[in-house]
């Protein structure tokens, strides 16, 4: 059968991108990682297979990890997302999990490293004190084909440590 | 890897979605999406119409019905897993879950995306079908039922009529002396199941079996219960070496499927050794012993 390719108008949503409300017009087939990389410049999101399978591309989605290859931007309507250009607390610095993930090497080429530390921020926004397994658990989706994981697995476990302490009442830091 | 065009509709209300669906037969429902955007991307599905079912509040729900727990059909997967009183009535389903693809894709995916789906290898039309679970639709302005053993009719294929949306699942809870067993093997934790297997049984005060329901997936296109070994094993104890006999009888005349992946002969192989710890770990379960898994 003769393939027919359809014209479809685009449509008009509103995503709220790093705490800033933004104004789109895409087209329905566009994906939310297209959507992010090609209309707001957020390349970040890495595009690896685009279907679901390597995990480069997670974003937080009102506040937990999702692959932004396997949605579409109209879906995202009037939804939260934060990405990588989001986590720093201001310009030229970093959060306490990327500072983590640079101390202990855990990147080399820094392919998967965006969404692992995405990842990272989503585990440890509900579970301040994860166990090894849980934090394998939690990265088991992200694929990373240079560092064998140890360095990813100790970098999030430093940047808990990190963030439990600067949690906890000043008499009980170390 | 980019979907081909097609139109966006966000329905409202069960009513309108099932009004958008009657409209257009090459349109498809979107829930999680969790592989039918993987589809789209690349061109194995090429619907003409979207109906995105996520924003239907009467469709996301978990609730006690009689002696059922009832879940909607965009009830993300990572709510179910978490969802105390599944946990407390459901402890087969609360067991399989973290099998589901990884968190990340549970986040999006839905129980009633992934039973529609009928992978062969999937959790949920397992435990559906070893739990007797019942499946509802909307279809032309009235509801159905429809039983998940009769669902379920091959590899990416169901009984769910042409324009009709499935709206909930109904998981019949057990009483008693309770125990539940899973067990899978797959390449990748998370990955896809070569072989899955689910046991539920109820052990009566001497701890011999009340009632038993078994089944194995990936075996073949859709989950099957092994209704023969339910049979020989319910009254007994379930002792190991009775439980391994029942599992060899009830799976060697069974056409085990073959891929890239695993052979036929590997496929029933493993079947019979998961279906039979299952068993074994339900049965440690009700009696209270502590067991791996």
């Amino acid at each position: 059968m003769h393939a027919i390719m359809r014209w479809v108008r685009n449509m008009r949503i509103e995503l709220d991108i790093n705490g800033e409300v933004r104004e789109l017009d895409v087209e329905p087939r566009t994906t939310l990682l297209d959507c992010l990389r090609d209309n707001l410049a957020l390349t970040g999101a890495h595009a690896g297979c685009e279907h679901g399978v390597c995990g480069a591309c997670t974003v937080l989605f009102d506040g937990v990890a999702v692959r932004s290859c396997l949605m579409f931007a109209v879906q995202a309507q009037g939804s939260a997302v934060r990405t990588i250009e989001g986590v720093t607390p201001g310009p030229g610095e970093m959060s306490v999990i990327q500072d983590a993930f640079c101390e202990t090497h855990g990147m080399q080429c820094g392919y998967c490293t965006p969404a692992m530390v995405l990842v990272a921020h989503a585990l440890l926004a509900n579970n301040p004190e994860p166990t090894r397994e849980e934090i394998v658990e939690a990265i088991s989706g992200n694929i990373c084909r240079c560092t064998g994981y140890a360095q990813i697995v100790e970098a999030i476990a430093l940047a808990a440590e990190r963030m439990r302490g600067a949690n906890a009442p000043a008499e009980l830091r170390k | 890897m980019k979907a081909a065009p097609f139109e966006y509709s966000r329905a409202a209300d069960i009513d309108e979605a099932c009004a958008l669906l009657a409209a257009d037969e090459s349109a498809r429902v979107i829930a999680g999406g969790q592989t039918l955007v993987a589809m789209m991307a690349m061109r194995l599905a090429r619907p003409t119409r979207l109906i995105d079912i996520n924003r239907i509040a009467a469709l996301s729900y978990i609730r006690a019905e009689g002696d059922a727990v009832a879940i909607g059909a965009t009830t993300r997967q990572c709510v179910v897993e978490r969802d105390a009183l599944v946990a407390a009535k459901l402890p087969l389903l609360a067991r399989a879950i973290p099998w589901i693809g990884h968190a990340a894709t549970r986040a999006r995916g839905t129980i009633g995306g992934s039973l529609a789906n009928a992978d062969p290898a999937a959790e949920l039309p397992l435990i559906a079908v070893t739990l007797d679970a019942t499946l509802s639709f909307r279809e032309g302005g009235k509801t159905s039922d429809i039983k998940a053993r009769n669902f379920f009719m091959g590899a990416m294929v169901t009984a769910l009529p042409a324009g009709a949306l499935l709206t909930g699942v109904r998981f019949p809870v057990w009483s008693g002396k309770v125990g539940v067993g899973f067990h899978e093997v797959n390449a990748r934790r998370s990955d896809f199941a070569f072989v899955s297997a689910a046991a539920q049984v109820e052990l009566d005060g001497g701890g011999a079996c009340k009632r038993i329901a078994l089944a194995v997936g990936a075996v073949t296109d859709f989950p099957v219960r092994l209704e023969s070994a339910e049979a020989e094993l319910t009254g007994s104890t379930l002792d190991d070496a009775k439980v391994l006999a029942a599992m060899t009888q009830a799976l060697t005349g069974v056409e085990a499927l073959a891929d890239l992946h695993a052979s036929a002969e590997y496929r029933k192989r493993v079947a019979i050794k998961l279906a039979a710890r299952a068993v074994a770990d339900a049965r440690d379960h009700a009696l209270g012993k502590k067991h791996a898994h």
